[in-house]
């Protein structure tokens, strides 16, 4: 087998672990990442929302907030880590589309 | 970014352009796992590092800023008006430091070699803790530069002797360790299946 072909069963392999990125810190009770608070978060951290921050937050709407599907903040760990499972997986597949057209644009051919 | 493209033009040969893939890949993917720390936050690799080690600096940068817009654009993850300043500490510091640090370590030896490997955990760790000083810094001069007249700071709450240290400490304790251990892992793997894949 060709070595790239092992490193994309690599990826393969941490799409289907990554649920783990979500349950770690669901099981500790750890939340962000230090500094990429959400709102609610930043309010209980510094007492009060910073008045920037609070205008910037609704420039962009994601249309998979956290890597769930919208309104799905309250859905159970399982599902949650289903939808985690399905956002790597399409984060994957236009990271690769991206690339590839990237690559079209930049690379020489030999 | 220019100087990037312009780099790539000339060395990106269509044959890299699945390492190029894969390394975006690889970062985007990493990224998702959060790790939690004492103190009640997260944290998480990038993999920086192994991903210059694959295709060159240049080429790093533009696949980590690809990984790095698609997680903010599409799950407002890190946030779209941060991501000048996460490609600048993800995409341009990380990769440039570990891989010249990678680079130094390994002159003379051949690709196979134990001491590359080493190389490229050390390279890792370094990498990874030198963009999370910077990233600090960022977030601590905020509330310096930018607050309302009743002095709250607009957007960081935090200035600079929080943010370095919350910073630093997480990447030098953790996150720079398992960064270490993944390039060290993948790069002995690509030794045994391909010593040519690795720079």
């Amino acid at each position: 087998m060709k070595t790239i072909t092992k490193l994309w069963m690599l990826i393969i392999i941490l799409i289907i672990l990554a649920p783990l990125g979500l349950i770690l810190p669901e099981y500790f009770k750890a939340g962000s990442a230090w500094g990429e608070w959400g709102i609610d978060e930043i309010r209980q951290l510094a007492g009060y929302v910073p008045m920037g921050l609070e205008k910037l937050a609704s420039l962009w709407n994601a249309p998979m907030p956290d890597y769930a599907f919208k309104n799905w903040e309250k859905k159970p760990l399982p599902a949650m880590g289903i939808a985690y499972i399905i956002s790597a997986a399409a984060g994957v597949l236009i990271v690769v589309v991206v690339i590839l057209i990237i690559g079209k644009l930049l690379a020489k051919k030999e | 970014m220019v100087r990037g493209i312009q780099d790539s033009q000339k060395t990106l040969k269509s044959r890299q352009v699945p390492y190029l893939a894969f390394s975006a890949s690889f970062v985007f993917i990493i990224m998702m796992f959060n790790i939690p720390i004492p103190g009640g936050s997260t944290g998480h690799a990038v993999g920086g590092t192994l991903v210059a080690i694959l295709v060159g600096p240049w080429a790093a940068m533009i696949a980590i800023t690809v990984a790095l817009v698609i997680q903010a654009l599409l799950f407002g993850d890190g946030g779209v008006t941060a991501i000048g300043a996460n490609c600048f500490n993800m995409a341009f510091v990380l990769p440039f430091a570990g891989y010249y640090i990678y680079r130094i370590i390994s002159i003379g030896s051949p690709k196979g070699s134990m001491r590359r490997a080493i190389g490229g955990a050390i390279g890792s760790y370094f990498g990874m803790s030198i963009a999370a000083l910077f990233t600090g810094i960022e977030f601590g001069l905020q509330p310096i530069l930018y607050h309302a007249a009743d002095g709250r700071s607009l957007y960081c709450p935090y200035a600079l002797n929080v943010a370095v240290p919350m910073m630093l400490s997480g990447h030098i304790f953790l996150f720079g360790w398992i960064e270490a251990v993944a390039t060290f892992l993948v790069i002995k793997y690509l030794q045994k299946e391909d010593p040519s894949v690795i720079l």
